[in-house]
């Protein structure tokens, strides 16, 4: 009897499971991560062109529709460094202590408090201690 | 079948290639008691309703890796899965995703059978030795780097989550590259040069984008998004090593 094997589309994989919907989140948001880097770098090539314009630059950010752009920006990063860590166990060699492995859920939660611990001392620094 | 049985409704999909142009989804109302599994289930309707469904089996037991199937969308073992955890609602079977079906719920697989010999899933001894010289030692330690990948039972339940896999077929994939792995992190092998060709290679890790539902699957605890993303780094490594050490860094 001749074989006739079917073969199911791929179309619109992504939906199938919320699983493949969390990593698409996680894959877009590298994009917006990229894209806030692109806006520091702006800042970087105004500041090179003199005071007004590093200025203007900073107006710029002010605008209501840049404050609400950042926010989301910023919701965007912060799911997207759970994420980072979250995978980050998966990247690292098998590592035992006294003979028992350590839990990837360990070294993702470390990875979790750096991000927080940093975040809120790089706050600190500039809002408060005007660095 | 005893008088408190309640009914499940399942769901088939259907391929019969001498007559389906394309899958259909068959019901049947199946009796079920709470130690049933969904294997069990379909066990019924083949002896009791319909005897054209066809799906593989063989020990019940989770160690075979014969039965995996889509069960309401997710890969599983139909033997471990049970139908109890659907009810009342309905349940609906599918061959294995991203492979192709044969018939009904069996899918062809062939293609991973080739992959899994493409992997040199075997020890490959670093220095032949003779009987005289004794066993390979071992330590726990060095076991601990390769247990768990050595648990791998062929069901493909990684392939049907893996949409890599689905949307690139070259792709070796989760349960291959997680028995090369095994190999490679054996300390009484010697094979990991051989093997690294297929690692560099496009179809080797770097196919690989770390979904990770791979690993999330898989029904003997292996980690196989671990396996191929570590051999990401040390592929990577390999790569750029090489201009200060020439001669390679792969023993």
């Amino acid at each position: 009897m001749t074989r006739l094997p079917y073969v199911r589309p791929m179309q619109g994989w992504w939906r199938r499971n919320p699983y493949y919907v969390r990593y698409m989140l996680m894959e877009t948001t590298s994009v917006i991560v990229g894209l806030y880097a692109g806006i520091l770098l702006v800042g970087v090539w105004r500041l090179s062109q003199g005071q007004a314009a590093y200025e203007a630059w900073l107006a710029a950010l002010r605008q209501p529709w840049a404050v609400a752009l950042h926010g989301f920006m910023l919701l965007a990063m912060l799911y997207h460094a759970y994420t980072w860590w979250k995978v980050l166990p998966k990247t690292l060699p098998l590592i035992h202590v006294g003979g028992k492995p350590v839990p990837g859920l360990l070294l993702s939660a470390a990875g979790w408090t750096a991000t927080l611990v940093i975040s809120a001392a790089v706050y600190a620094a500039v809002r408060w201690w005007g660095l | 079948m005893p008088d408190n049985e309640k009914i499940i409704e399942i769901e088939v999909l259907r391929y019969r290639p001498e007559q389906d142009a394309e899958p259909v989804l068959q019901t049947y109302q199946v009796p079920f008691t709470d130690d049933m599994s969904v294997l069990q289930g379909l066990q019924y309707i083949k002896d009791y309703l319909d005897g054209t469904v066809s799906f593989r089996w063989s020990c019940r037991m989770a160690i075979c890796g014969s039965c995996g199937m889509m069960v309401n969308g997710k890969p599983e073992l139909s033997c471990k899965t049970f139908l109890r955890d659907y009810y009342p609602g309905k349940l609906r079977v599918e061959a294995l995703a991203h492979l192709p079906i044969e018939r009904d719920l069996v899918v062809s697989v062939g293609d991973f059978v080739k992959k899994l010999a493409s992997v040199k899933p075997y020890i490959i001894p670093k220095e032949a030795r003779s009987l005289d010289d004794g066993e390979y030692l071992q330590t726990p330690a060095q076991l601990a780097q390769y247990e768990q990948f050595s648990s791998c039972i062929n069901c493909l339940l990684c392939y049907a989550a893996c949409p890599q896999y689905g949307m690139n077929p070259a792709f070796t994939g989760p349960a291959a590259l997680a028995l090369l792995h095994r190999y490679n992190a054996d300390s009484r092998d010697g094979g990991k040069a051989e093997r690294m060709e297929l690692v560099h290679s496009e179809e080797g890790v770097w196919s690989c984008t770390l979904v990770g539902y791979c690993s999330e699957v898989c029904p003997k605890g292996v980690d196989p998004a671990r396996a191929i993303n570590m051999n990401k780094t040390s592929s990577a490594a390999d790569y750029f090593l090489r201009f200060v050490m020439p001669k390679g860094v792969v023993k």
